[in-house]
C-alpha cells in the first residue's frame, strides 16, 4: 500500500468526481457562513429557484460587524443591522442553524465551531473567511473560500478544486519560559516570509507542536495562511480527543469509541512523501512582535528592525514604504517604543488559554495610565468561563474592562477602529496598512506580549514579568 | 448565473490588432463599482472608445461603421493584467461571445469560459490570414462549431482546430456555470454520501 499523508488521506476520500480534464469535486462535511460573505451567495440560490442542499451541514454565526458593547440593545449602524437580519432571515427560510448575538453560544465563527464539538478531525471545513485554517488543528482540512464557492456549497454541499502541493513543517524541541504559539507562528512567517508557503497545504508536526494544547494548535492554523498555505493541519492525538469529548456535536457511546479508532487511523504514514519540508528548532523562539505591515516582517522582542542593507535589493523599495508607514526607522529596538492601543482577541488569540495567560500577567498590576485596552473574549462561552474562572475579576482588578464577543479590531468593521496613526499591540493576525482603522499602526504579538504592554504602555520582553 | 449555451456561430468580425490588451484597458478600474454583472459593456474599452469629453474617437474599431459582429479578433496575449472578472462581463455584455487570438492571459481565459464568452487561441499564421481578409472585406464571416472545436474562416477557405478544456467545453455546450455543473451531478453527490456515512 503506497504511504499517504494525513492530506491525502482526508482530500482522496472527499473527491466525489474527479472531472475529466478540469478540477476535483471535493464533498464539504461542515460549511460555517457569517454576515458578511454570505448574502450574495442566498440570493443566487434563489434566482436559480434552488434549495439550499444540505442544510444540516451548514452552521451560521455573526461576528465580523457586531458592536462589542451593549449587545442586547438593537445595532446603531444600519448597514450592520441589515448583514445581521439578513443572515437571520436567510438561516429561517433554508433551515439553517444560526447562532445569532442573542444565542449563548454566540461569537467568532473559527471560535465557536470548535467550541461546540462541530469541527472534527478527518473533516473538511469551509467558510467565507481566509482564517477558516484554524480548524486545522482538528486534523481537518479547512480552508477559507470566496462567496461563488460559499454559493456552490450551498448548492451542492461540494467545491471544485484543484489539488495543492503539501508541505511539512517540523518544529522540535521545547519552548522557552513566556514563549507561545502565536511566537512559534509569528517566527516561522518571518524566517519563509508571507508568501513562503503559497500554493502548499502545511501539515505541522514535530515534538514541539505535540506538546501544545488545542488552543495553542489552533492559533498555529489560524496563521498558516499568513504565510500563503492554502491552510495548515496536525495530526490528532489524545490532545485532540480529551478536547473533544462531550463537547455539544461530540459523538457520544459507541459512536465516540469508532470515531475514535477512525481518527486514530489519519495521521500521515511514517515516509509518506511531502513536495517541501521545512526543520526548526523550539529553543531558538524569543516572543516574537512584528514591526511592518506584513506578518512576515518580524523580530525577536529584543531584536532591532533590519537595516537597509540586511534587505533584498529588489524589496528594498517596499520595506522602506512599510517602516515609513508604521514610522519607524532600519535599525530601531523594538523594545521601549510607545505603544498606544492593545488588543486582545480575534480567532488567532481570544480563546479561554488567551485569557489566562493575559491574567496571569497582569494580575497584582496597573494598566498603564495612557493605553487604551480592548479585551474581546471570542465567544459567549469564552466570555462565560472566563467570568466563572475569575478571570473577569482578576482584569478588573487590574484596571482593564472585557468587551462583547465579535471579530472587533481583527478587522475594525464595528467601532472598534485604531485611530490614525496610533500603535496598537494586537494579538490578531494582519498587520496590514489600514487592516485595524484607517493610518492605523499595528504590531502582532502573544496574549503575554499584550499584556506586558498594557502594564508599561511599550514593548516590553513578557519574561521580565515570569 | 446559467450562461448562455454556446453550439456553433456565424459571425462577422471585429478587429483589433493590438498585443497585450490588458482588463485595465477592457474595462478601467473606475467603472468596476457596481453590484451586478449587467451594463459593464457600456464602458468596454473606455478610455480607447472615447475621448475625456466622452465623445467617440473615430479611429477606434468600435466606433468604426465598416466592422461588427459577435466575434472579436485580437493580438497576442489578451486578457493580460488584473485578474477582474468584469473585463469578461464587459465583452459579453457588450454583445461579444468569441474572442480569437493567438495566446490569451490565463485567469481571462477562465473568467471568459465561466461567462460563456468562448476564447478560441489560433496560430499566429491563422490569426495573420484572418486579419487580412476581415480587414480587406469586413463582410468576411467565420464559423466557430464548438463540439467539433473548429473555426473556419467562411466560405470553409481556411480551417483549424482549436483546443478547450473537457469540463469546460461540456459547461458551455449545455449553457452551464461552475454551480449549473455541480447541481447537475447531484446525483452523484448523494451516492457518495451514502458510501461515506461516517462523517
Ligand atoms: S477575528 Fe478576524 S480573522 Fe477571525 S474570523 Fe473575525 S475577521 Fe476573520
Amino acid at each position: 500500500m503506497s504511504k499517504k499523508t494525513i492530506f491525502d488521506k482526508i482530500w482522496d476520500r472527499h473527491i466525489v468526481y474527479d472531472v475529466p480534464d478540469g478540477p476535483g469535486v471535493l464533498y464539504i462535511d461542515r460549511h460555517y457562513i457569517h454576515e458578511v460573505t454570505s448574502p450574495q451567495a442566498f440570493a443566487g440560490i434563489k434566482d436559480r429557484g434552488i434549495s439550499v442542499f444540505r442544510p444540516r451541514k451548514t452552521t451560521a454565526t455573526a461576528d465580523h460587524n457586531v458592536p462589542t458593547v451593549n449587545q442586547h440593545l438593537p445595532i446603531d449602524d444600519e448597514l450592520s443591522r441589515e448583514q445581521i437580519n439578513k443572515l437571520a432571515e436567510n438561516c429561517r427560510e433554508h433551515n439553517i442553524s444560526f447562532y445569532g448575538l442573542d444565542h449563548p453560544c454566540n461569537g467568532i465563527v473559527h471560535v465557536i465551531g470548535p467550541e461546540l464539538g462541530i469541527t472534527q478531525p478527518g473533516m473538511t471545513l469551509v467558510c467565507g473567511d481566509s482564517h477558516t485554517s484554524t480548524h486545522g488543528a482538528f486534523g481537518s482540512i479547512a480552508f477559507g473560500i470566496g462567496t461563488s464557492e460559499v454559493e456552490m456549497v450551498l448548492a451542492s454541499q461540494c467545491i471544485l478544486q484543484t489539488r495543492p502541493r503539501k508541505m511539512r513543517i517540523s518544529i522540535d524541541g521545547e519552548l522557552q519560559k513566556g514563549v507561545t504559539a502565536k511566537d512559534m507562528i509569528l517566527y516561522i512567517i518571518s524566517q519563509i516570509s508571507a508568501g513562503g508557503a503559497t500554493g502548499y497545504f502545511v501539515e505541522f508536526a514535530g515534538s514541539a507542536i505535540r506538546s501544545l494544547s488545542m488552543e495553542a494548535r489552533m492559533t498555529i492554523c489560524n496563521m498558516s495562511i499568513e504565510m500563503g498555505a492554502r491552510g495548515g493541519l496536525i495530526a490528532p492525538d489524545e490532545v485532540t480527543f480529551n478536547y473533544l469529548k462531550n463537547r455539544d456535536f461530540s459523538p457520544v457511546g459507541e459512536e465516540w469509541e469508532s470515531k475514535v479508532e477512525f481518527w486514530k487511523a489519519l495521521p500521515s504514514d511514517p515516509g509518506a512523501e511531502f513536495d517541501k519540508e521545512l526543520f526548526f528548532k523550539a529553543e531558538e523562539i524569543d516572543p516574537v512582535i512584528t514591526y511592518g505591515t506584513n506578518p512576515g516582517m518580524g523580530t525577536g522582542i529584543r531584536g532591532r528592525i533590519p537595516l537597509l542593507e540586511e534587505i533584498d535589493e529588489a524589496s528594498r523599495s517596499s520595506f522602506k514604504k512599510s517602516l515609513d508607514y508604521m514610522g519607524f526607522s532600519p535599525g530601531d529596538l523594538m523594545e521601549g517604543k510607545k505603544v498606544d492601543y492593545v488588543f486582545l482577541g480575534s480567532c488567532t488569540n481570544g480563546r479561554i488559554e488567551d485569557l489566562r495567560s493575559f491574567a496571569a500577567l497582569v494580575k497584582g498590576k496597573r494598566k498603564a495610565d495612557d493605553v487604551v485596552v480592548w479585551i474581546v473574549p471570542g465567544s459567549k462561552q469564552v466570555e462565560k468561563q472566563a467570568e466563572d474562572e475569575g478571570i473577569g475579576k482578576v482584569i478588573e482588578d487590574a484596571g482593564f474592562e472585557m468587551r462583547q464577543p465579535g471579530c472587533s479590531a481583527c478587522l475594525a468593521m464595528n467601532d472598534d477602529k485604531i485611530p490614525e496613526g496610533k500603535y496598537a499591540i494586537s494579538t490578531s493576525n494582519r498587520n496590514f496598512e489600514g487592516r485595524q482603522g484607517p493610518g492605523a499602526r499595528t504590531m502582532l504579538a502573544s496574549p503575554l506580549t499584550a499584556a506586558a504592554a498594557a502594564v508599561t504602555g511599550k514593548v516590553t520582553d513578557p519574561r521580565k514579568f515570569l | 448565473m446559467p450562461i448562455e449555451k454556446f453550439t456553433t456561430l456565424v459571425s462577422t468580425c471585429v478587429p483589433l490588432p493590438s498585443e497585450n490588451v490588458d482588463t485595465d484597458q477592457i474595462i478601467p478600474a473606475r467603472f468596476l463599482k457596481a453590484t451586478t454583472r449587467e451594463g459593464f459593456g457600456k464602458n468596454l474599452f473606455r478610455d480607447w472608445r472615447y475621448d475625456k469629453t466622452g465623445k467617440p474617437k473615430a479611429d477606434f474599431v468600435l466606433n468604426s461603421d465598416r466592422f461588427s459582429g459577435q466575434v472579436l479578433v485580437t493580438g497576442k496575449n489578451f486578457g493580460s493584467g488584473s485578474s477582474r472578472e468584469h473585463a469578461a462581463w464587459a465583452l459579453k455584455d457588450y454583445g461579444f461571445r468569441v474572442v480569437v487570438s493567438s495566446f490569451f492571459a490565463d485567469i481571462f481565459k477562465n473568467n471568459a469560459l465561466n461567462n460563456g464568452l468562448l476564447t478560441v487561441q489560433v496560430s499566429e499564421s491563422f490569426l495573420a490570414k484572418l486579419f487580412e481578409m476581415v480587414q480587406s472585406d469586413p463582410s468576411t464571416e467565420v464559423m466557430v462549431d464548438l463540439e467539433k472545436q473548429v473555426i473556419s474562416i467562411m466560405p470553409w477557405l481556411t480551417q483549424e482546430r482549436f483546443d478547450i478544456s473537457t469540463y469546460k467545453k461540456n459547461c458551455l455546450l449545455n449553457g452551464y456555470d461552475d454551480i449549473d455543473f455541480l447541481v447537475s451531478i447531484r446525483d452523484k453527490i448523494i451516492e457518495w454520501e451514502k458510501q461515506h456515512t461516517e462523517l
